[in-house]
């Protein structure tokens, strides 16, 4: 029996060494997307608003690489991150969207006051889309390839310096 | 002057303690004895100036003298006393004074009155309790002063939080202390007689009543954080399984297991080496503990305790104790003679049948714990919960139950089937009954159903040691047994009635709508603003009546705090003895709606009854066995006093 106290020992101190690697490492609190790499799911949303189409997974394959923004009007840092999406947009990235639980309204509205940088809206009302694609809240950016393949996710409100990273991405995605 | 006398108390403290610990070692090796003469001395000097450091303490929170740091930053001068008061260990600095202190005074206890044991453990055991209690005063006096002065005071202090000031909140903190106090005595005791090889069941007569207390306010610290929870946090739970949940039922089923093998260890003089492992692994799960809430690397709803260079301090700690112990355990524990020997069919049996599935359910919570530690090693994200823990843990827990019910009938050493045939029939006969009963009656889920059948199985075979036995004359250890065994029937039924019955409805109603959940009928009267000290609310007034009874109200409010702005949902109870009606107000809801969530939860309350039971039955049998050394204690005194009578 008295290599089970050994063993013992050493699953303790093994448990030990874990807590102290965990302990000196910074600490991620965000949970990344598993679909990163991974064709989109299929889906098919309809408009969120009336003067822009709704969003499918096929538009989404279309051979260009395309930004994908996940927001809702009642989300305050998507209203923080709508000036970078504008200079997103004015660099050339085509940006289409999924409006997450909200009514048209009201995403009509948001539009209104910061602007609409968006060539697609989807509406999904009950997130189905936003979580198939592994995105655990708003808002989030996802970088897709013209073959509808996921290459990246931006977590949080996309911030003055997130704004080269992403066009970088982009150009990536399309080489 | 206060604080630099606390200070200076605290430093004396801790240079004893360094006595402490070099005498008792000293007293290990023959011509040390001259040192180990000062280790009882020392232990209980070092209590008396501990417990004036925390004294000092209270007597600075008390004066609200903001030049303290601590002060300045924990207490406010309009706060009401009491909360002064718990204010001195509603923080880090505080509660480690208040750690120190406690496990001193039980270190100054035990060398002031325990004399049962051979003299070289008792000063082994000393030693290993400075030894804890200098890692303590290290991290007070080098990391976390808390008789820091400011250069400029303030005018006020910081901490008017009132969310904090709950005399619940205040006596949790020092409930986990006693627990964890108590069972860093057991581990002392078992290092002590690792080093003297002198495991014997003395040892741990002595060592029980630490582990009954530490495990009375484990149990009791555990009961009511489930029902702070259940009321608090407006989600009709009333476990979650959460890493600082999981961090008080590891030290609780470690204490359990060790309570269960001292008690055949001081029956029956068998599971020598175990119990002194349990011992040990009792306190490192303790520590664990501490440390997964203190450092913050598990994301957890404790998580404003966190600073990870506390955590990297308690690491080290842990690394020192445990480690040290376990290799001391290690090299030691093939040197310790083996016990006496049993059948498997004994009480001693039952009670090893237990040790091993609460060892096994400890491993699992365990491994559930740290598992999302481990596959972030590997970059994989997981969270670990129910679906584990519930069916994994049950394999383990049911069995354990079946052995509760049949166990404490059973004979020390060895017993025959034919003797316990009867009850035991009884037993399975009421166990299938209600199995059979639930199930055609109501259609129940496995787990669940299986809960009930055992707890109706417990609940008779832990009143059944009370038959044919002159109740009036039945030692209170045995009572203490009977109902802590009965409450956990009682706890068990609560769980599985409330799994199983539940009734869960999320509507948006309108004023004056009315809506059955289970046997009740609610109308939503109104809802009307409300403001408090700190906060506004919306406060939803629910007419409730059970089966067309009398109308009772309800109250749930959604409030909003603005400093700091936070929202909170406060839940309304309506309890019956069968249960509670559980609701809580979301928010508005279109079309002049109201988002509530009821719930009528059946026997939800005799979970904590039942946790109340269990922690009532070791309360009885700590009194006693105190009791009962107390009376030979005297009777010992009496025999010597006479024979000196007789001598002269």
């Amino acid at each position: 029996m008295s290599w089970l106290r050994w063993a013992l020992l050493a699953a303790v101190f093994a448990g030990l060494g874990l807590f102290a690697w965990q302990l000196s490492r910074e600490k991620d609190e965000f949970v990344h997307s598993t679909m990163i790499g991974k064709p989109i799911p299929p889906f098919d949303l309809p408009a969120a608003v009336a003067d822009r189409p709704g969003l499918s997974s096929r538009d989404l394959a279309d051979g260009r690489p395309k930004l994908l923004n996940v927001f809702a009007s009642w989300c305050v840092p998507c209203a923080a991150e709508a000036p970078n999406l504008a200079r997103l947009e004015a660099s050339g990235a085509e940006i289409v969207a999924v409006a997450i639980r909200d009514r048209p309204e009201d995403v009509a509205a948001f539009l209104e006051r910061y602007g609409n940088p968006f060539t697609r809206i989807g509406k999904d009302d009950i997130s189905a889309v936003q979580l198939s694609i592994g995105s655990s809240g708003v808002p989030e950016t996802f970088v897709i390839d013209g073959k509808g393949v996921i290459r990246h996710q931006h977590i949080g409100d996309i911030r003055d310096g997130d704004v080269p990273v992403l066009l970088e991405k982009l150009r990536e995605a399309g080489a | 002057m206060i604080a630099e006398f606390g200070l200076a108390a605290l430093w004396l403290a801790a240079a004893l303690a360094g006595l402490q610990l070099l005498g008792g070692f000293a007293g290990l090796r023959p011509g040390g004895e001259r040192l180990a003469a000062l280790v009882r001395p020392a232990a209980v000097l070092q209590a008396l100036l501990c417990a004036l450091a925390f004294v000092a303490l209270l007597w600075l929170f008390a004066r609200t003298d903001l030049s303290v740091a601590l002060v300045a930053k924990n207490s406010h001068s309009m706060k009401p006393l009491i909360f002064k008061l718990s204010g001195a260990w509603g923080n880090h600095e505080g509660s480690m004074l208040l750690w120190v202190s406690v496990m001193a005074l039980a270190g100054g206890l035990i060398a002031l009155i325990e004399r049962r044991l051979p003299e070289r453990t008792m000063l082994a055991t000393l030693g290993a309790q400075a030894f804890v209690g200098l890692g303590f005063y290290a991290f007070l006096l080098v990391s976390s002063n808390p008789f820091e002065r400011l250069p400029q005071p303030p005018a006020e202090g910081l901490g008017l939080n009132p969310l904090l000031q709950d005399i619940g909140l205040a006596m949790h903190p020092p409930t986990l202390y006693f627990g964890y106090v108590g069972l860093s005595v057991a581990f002392s005791f078992a290092v002590g007689a690792l080093l003297t090889r002198q495991v014997t069941p003395e040892f741990a007569k002595v060592m029980r009543p630490w582990i009954l207390g530490a495990w009375i306010f484990l149990t009791l610290g555990i009961t009511a954080g489930s029902y702070w929870a259940y009321y608090e946090l407006g989600w009709g739970g009333w476990w979650f399984w959460d890493p600082v949940e999981n961090a008080s039922l590891m030290p609780w089923l470690a204490a359990t297991a060790l309570l269960h093998s001292a008690s055949v260890l001081a029956a029956r003089d068998a599971l020598r080496t175990w119990t002194i492992l349990l011992g040990v692994v009792a306190f490192s799960m303790s520590m664990v503990g501490t440390f997964l809430v203190r450092s913050g690397i598990l994301t957890s709803v404790h998580a404003f305790a966190v600073d990870p260079e506390r955590g990297a301090f308690i690491l080290a700690l842990l690394a020192i104790y445990i480690g040290g112990a376990l290799v001391l355990f290690t090299l030691r524990a093939g040197t310790i003679a083996e016990g006496e020997r049993f059948a498997m069919l004994s009480r001693e049996g039952a009670l090893v049948v237990n040790n091993v599935a609460l060892s096994a359910i400890l491993g699992i919570v365990l491994l559930g714990t740290l598992y999302p530690l481990l596959t972030e090693a590997f970059d994989v994200r997981v969270s670990v919960g129910p679906p584990y823990f519930n069916p994994v843990g049950a394999i383990f827990f049911l069995p354990m139950l079946v052995v509760l019910a049949i166990g404490p009938l059973l004979r020390w050493r060895r017993d025959s089937f034919e003797r316990v045939q009867k009850p035991v029939v009884a037993i399975a006969v009421v166990a299938l009954a209600v199995l059979a009963g639930v199930h055609f009656i109501a259609g129940v889920a496995l787990l669940p159903l299986l809960g009930m059948a055992l707890a109706a199985a417990v609940a008779v075979g832990s009143v059944m040691p009370l038959a044919g036995r002159s109740l009036r004359r039945l030692p209170l250890a045995v009572w203490g047994m009977v109902i802590a065994h009965f409450g956990v029937a009682v706890a068990l039924f609560g769980m599985a009635a409330d799994t199983a019955f539940q009734q869960e409805r999320l509507v948006a109603a309108r004023i004056g709508e009315t809506i059955t959940d289970g046997p009740w009928t609610i109308t939503l009267a109104a809802v009307e603003p409300v403001a408090g000290p700190n906060w506004t609310a919306l406060e939803a007034r629910l007419e409730a009546s059970y089966k067309g009874g009398e109308v009772q109200l309800a109250r749930p409010q959604a409030r909003s705090f603005w400093t700091p702005p936070q929202e909170t949902s406060e839940v309304a109870l309506l309890t019956r003895w069968n249960g509670q009606l559980y609701a809580a107000l979301g928010g508005e809801a279109e079309g002049e709606r109201w988002q509530l969530r009821l719930w009528w939860k059946p026997f939800v309350t005799w979970i904590w009854y039942g946790g109340i039971l269990i922690g009532l039955g070791g309360l009885l049998a700590l009194i006693g066995r105190v009791a009962s050394d107390l009376r030979r204690r005297s009777a010992r005194a009496q025999i010597a006093v006479r024979r000196g009578e007789v001598a002269a």
